[in-house]
């Protein structure tokens, strides 16, 4: 597994990624109220503001942290978004990638630089 | 995040208690505290919230006599002053010469003298406001910086007090009084920005925390940060200066005609001599472009804060825009306050919000979005 300064998780599965945003990020942004997912089979490029995440008070975006084309999402969270808060590492994933550049996500941090940085 | 935060007495407490804290209004608040938003704003509505509202500046008015106070202080607002009775509380707000609102506020007739609780971020324009045109007329203007203030909201408010000062339940919506509580002298109030029953309370700083922490130990009682104050007083429809009312908005546009009493108003003993009289009276005959109105997005969207607003059958025609908006968790629906043109205001129309370049479905209703539960 590997993680984002934007506190996105990412994990290989065969040749997709599968993103989701870590437990210390999901207790930052509070109780979750509406998710806005990428629509399945867009392509996107890192960076791109793709997931719109909504607390009771405020919005934040979740940018792409690879190219590549948006495969599956995870219509469940459309219907109850508070799964972010009760299990973002596990069921709450928000969408499949399959990356143009396999390799890509080997920029990123493992998991002991990650919890150092949020220390 | 700048390093020179001003600190309420409670801070500590806040610390003690792990809460989030953020930056308002120049001072080191607490956003939430453990539970979250929701679960603050749930407990408000079900049982007691206690917030920390010390930024808040208080403020006291003295002259010769209450008369003296109630008529300078009429100079600067479209309230009657002089009519309110002795340990009695009423909403108003300071108008500028162009009708803007400079700030809005709580005041009480304390026997001798004037109360007020003012927007943390204007009380130093207030307090220079208030000293300019006030001492002028012999009234003095002091800040009180050795008080502390919080409010404890919800049902089970009036219960948690009254095993300190059984004779609270005396007490009616908007009503004043000085009590002990713990020990400390008390200026209370029964009052609110949460559209519940419930109660200011003045506390000197030294006391504050004590009494506080006396007031947590009962079972219904939980701290509340300025996250879900900020929820519960949009559901509850109440204005929020410097977001839903400025220095630009007129109190006409914001609804709020209700707190000017008719003796203000044309035709009244004692119309007009406030200032902006001639705009703000002249929009209460002939209307207002914009009018501060509830909204309902039809989807799961919350639209937020400055987000724009369009006729639904002319989607180039913008109509309005958004001053605040939430996800409600009493509703459980996004809900929001904004400005719409006069002709798209009426309670059903549909209109569209722009959110990240979607057209969104929104219906205007009516403010509050929930039904406020105070003792009269």
């Amino acid at each position: 597994m590997k993680f984002t300064e934007e506190h996105e998780w990412l994990k290989a599965e065969g040749d997709l990624v599968v993103v989701g945003i870590t437990e210390h990020a999901s207790s930052q942004l509070g109780d979750i109220v509406f998710i806005e997912l990428p629509d399945e089979g867009a392509t996107v490029s890192k960076d791109d503001e793709i997931v719109v995440i909504e607390s009771v008070k405020a919005a934040s975006d979740i940018l792409s942290p690879l190219d590549g084309e948006i495969v599956e999402i995870n219509e469940m969270l459309v219907d109850e978004p508070s799964k972010v808060n009760d299990d973002p590492m596990g069921d709450a994933w928000f969408f499949k990638i399959k990356p143009d550049d396999s390799e890509q996500m080997n920029e990123y941090m493992d998991e002991a630089a990650y919890t150092k940085l949020i220390g | 995040m700048s390093d020179k935060l001003m600190h309420t007495p409670l801070n500590k407490l806040h610390q003690n208690n792990n809460a989030r804290m953020t930056a308002f209004a120049g001072y080191d608040m607490p956003l939430q505290y453990v539970n979250g938003i929701m679960s603050e704003h749930l407990h408000t509505r079900s049982q007691a919230g206690l917030f920390d509202v010390s930024h808040m500046g208080q403020i006291v008015l003295r002259g010769n006599d209450f008369n003296q106070v109630a008529e300078a202080l009429e100079t600067l607002i479209p309230m009657e002053v002089k009519t309110l009775q002795v340990d009695r509380q009423r909403y108003g707000f300071f108008t500028n010469s162009t009708g803007g609102i400079l700030d809005d506020f709580m005041f009480s007739n304390r026997g001798d003298h004037i109360y007020m609780v003012v927007n943390a971020s204007r009380k130093e324009d207030d307090i220079k406001h208030l000293r300019e045109h006030l001492e002028p007329l012999g009234v003095t203007v002091k800040n009180l910086e050795n008080r502390a203030l919080i409010a404890l909201q919800g049902p089970a408010s009036e219960k948690v007090l009254s095993e300190h000062y059984p004779k609270i339940s005396d007490m009616q919506f908007m009503d004043v009084s000085t009590i002990p509580i713990a020990g400390a002298e008390c200026w209370i109030s029964r009052s609110g920005y949460t559209g519940e029953d419930g109660f200011e309370i003045s506390i000197p700083n030294k006391a504050a925390e004590n009494v506080a922490n006396t007031l947590l130990k009962h079972e219904l009682v939980e701290l509340v940060g300025l996250g879900a104050r900020d929820s519960l007083r949009l559901e509850a429809g109440l204005c929020l200066y410097g977001q839903d009312i400025d220095i630009k908005t007129s109190p006409i546009a914001a609804g709020l005609k209700w707190a000017m009493q008719k003796s203000r108003l044309i035709g009244g003993q004692q119309e007009g001599n406030f200032p902006g009289a001639n705009k703000i009276l002249s929009e209460i005959e002939n209307g207002t472009e914009y009018k501060l109105v509830g909204l309902i997005p039809i989807g799961k969207a919350p639209i937020r804060s400055n987000t724009q607003l369009f006729c639904k059958s002319l989607v180039s025609q913008k109509v309005g825009w958004v001053t605040s908006g939430i996800f409600s968790p009493v509703k459980k629906c996004p809900i929001a306050m904004g400005y719409l043109k006069s002709e798209f205001s009426t309670k059903g129309t549909m209109i569209h919000a722009e959110v990240r370049g979607k057209m969104l479905e929104v219906e205007v209703t009516s403010v509050p979005f929930v039904k406020k539960s105070f003792k009269k």
